[in-house]
């Protein structure tokens, strides 16, 4: 069966008023030596609730770090996140994370991999299992839940980090160029499940890329941040609706539109 | 995997068959260089004999071994939770192996007789090093990324050390044990030497003085079977405890 690439679902998110989670003014910098190095400069932003927003920027601009900022992992120097209304230390126990790297541990079998969030929250229940069966046969894994990762292809392997994340039980996904390493091919089918998963599961997502039909296939809105450091440069909201086409003039013209308001920085960034 | 069997049999049959026409033409008498005729003769007549201090010493490589992975693996993970233990210790356990353990074994035996406790800290502390240094870089090696998988997934220390870390290490901890099996009979052995009553070394020792070299070259045929087969028990266990690693290799 051949995949149309530009064919995604139709279904339109509900956004309801308030945020889901917002940054604002986040700075963040990196000793190097016995100076400083700025990564972040204010950086700020929203989601609503199930929103599908993306990060489009260079590529060392300081996405991650944006993104391990949110989630908890580093320490930001200054700047306010709240989720959900409440000022809050950092996302940390309110998202999920999903990188280019599947991370999918050697040593379990995929179901097992799979059930990583459940086991260590300590509400693996019988529900977990059964949700994670469902998600499996969805996803066309159901076959090979006791096949360890090394058994399996890159896309099949991708497709249990989506699940794995999912199955996390977090409003608010980071998702840091997941499908940067898969073939187009693959990519799309990926792209294309993510949309259905995220419209069913009504998360709000965050989407680090640097590809901008991706980027304009999924989202909602699209952040551009500037080269290093980063700020946020503009926004867009694509106002196309599901399932989008890259033939499409609209979606032409908002490439275009992208692409110029990136290429100054992307010059920037090399300069 | 046959292969594997049948290249090195053919070779060391063809040396053990040079060995013998070697040992016939040039008339080599036999309490110099036996022939292999002659070994294999010494092996069957003498074989309740070399069960016996087998066994002996296979008791001592065994508890040697246990000794020094208990501890070794414990200061392993005591070092890698505590860096300032990991200061203290590290260099020490380095330092420690600038002495020789054939330079401390009259010391042991002084000190703990000429029994099993003297031969098994001996072997304890030849087979200690490669455990503690594989072990303490296998759990620094775990991926930070899926350390980090872990932590925003809000997991304890202990979830982050169980489900990350000691699988990580694994294939390095069975790597220190695959080295310390191999040189764990080094340690018997010189214990035997240097003051005993019974094992293969207090065996050879005996052979030696009496010329009946024969049973030296029945004694070392005896270790070599026993240092083999504990190298392939430890290589069971290894592929028994992480069953995943055999697709990882064909990759």
């Amino acid at each position: 069966m051949l995949e149309k690439s530009e064919e995604f679902i139709k279904r339109e998110p509900n956004l309801s008023k308030g945020h889901k989670f917002s940054l604002r003014e986040i700075t963040k910098s990196f000793p190097k030596g016995n100076s400083s190095i700025l990564i972040l400069r204010n950086v700020s932003l929203f989601a609503r609730h199930g929103e599908f927003i993306s990060i489009l920027g260079p590529s060392g601009c300081g996405k991650s770090t944006l993104f391990n900022v949110l989630a908890g992992l580093i320490k930001r120097d200054g700047g306010i996140i709240s989720i959900d209304d409440r000022t809050v230390d950092s996302g940390l126990g309110e998202v999920a994370y999903m990188q280019q790297k599947d991370l999918l541990f050697p040593w379990r079998t995929l179901k097992r991999n799979i059930l990583l969030g459940p086991e260590i929250s300590g509400d693996y229940q019988e529900a977990a299992e059964r949700e994670a069966e469902q998600l499996m046969v969805r996803v066309g894994l159901k076959d090979f839940e006791k096949n360890y990762p090394a058994e399996l292809s890159v896309g099949m392997r991708q497709r249990a980090a989506l699940v794995r994340t999912l199955l996390s039980h977090k409003d608010i996904l980071l998702l840091d160029e997941p499908f940067g390493a898969l073939d187009a091919m693959t990519r799309s089918v990926m792209q294309r499940l993510l949309l259905e998963l995220w419209a069913d599961y009504r998360k709000t997502v965050l989407l680090v890329t640097h590809d901008v039909e991706e980027a304009l296939l999924l989202s909602d809105r699209i952040y551009i941040l500037t080269a290093r450091p980063a700020s946020v440069k503009g926004q867009i909201a694509v106002n196309i609706p599901r399932p989008r086409k890259v033939i499409d003039s609209r979606f032409v013209h908002f490439k275009a539109t992208l692409l110029d308001s990136l290429e100054g920085e992307i010059e920037r960034a090399f300069a | 995997m046959t292969r594997r069997i049948l290249y090195p049999g053919i070779l060391l049959l063809l040396f053990v068959l040079l060995w013998e026409l070697i040992v016939w033409y040039v008339q080599i008498p036999r309490y110099i260089l036996p022939a292999p005729s002659q070994i294999v003769k010494a092996l069957t007549s003498q074989q309740p004999l070399l069960i016996h201090h087998t066994l002996v010493t296979l008791k001592e490589i065994i508890a040697g071994f246990l000794l020094a992975f208990g501890v070794g693996v414990t200061l392993a993970f005591l070092m890698f939770h505590f860096p300032i233990l990991e200061q203290t210790f590290y260099p020490i356990v380095i330092g420690s192996q600038t002495i020789p353990v054939f330079a401390i074994a009259p010391l042991l035996v002084l000190w703990l007789g000429y029994g099993l406790p003297s031969k098994v800290v001996m072997a304890a502390l030849i087979v200690f090093f490669p455990i503690v240094v594989n072990t303490l870089d296998g759990l620094k090696r775990a991926d930070s990324d899926a350390v980090n998988l872990l932590r925003i997934l809000e997991a304890s220390q202990w979830q982050i050390l169980w489900k990350v870390r000691v699988p990580s290490a694994l294939p390095f901890v069975f790597s220190g044990c695959k080295i310390g099996v191999s040189v764990s009979t080094i340690g018997a052995i010189i214990g035997e030497w240097v003051g005993s009553k019974e094992g293969l070394g207090y065996l050879m020792l005996h052979a030696n003085a009496q010329l009946q070299v024969s049973l030296i070259f029945a004694s070392l045929t005896y270790l070599t079977i026993l240092g083999v087969g504990l190298f392939y028990l430890v290589v069971l266990i290894e592929r028994w405890s992480m069953p995943w690693r055999k697709f990882s290799e064909v990759r």
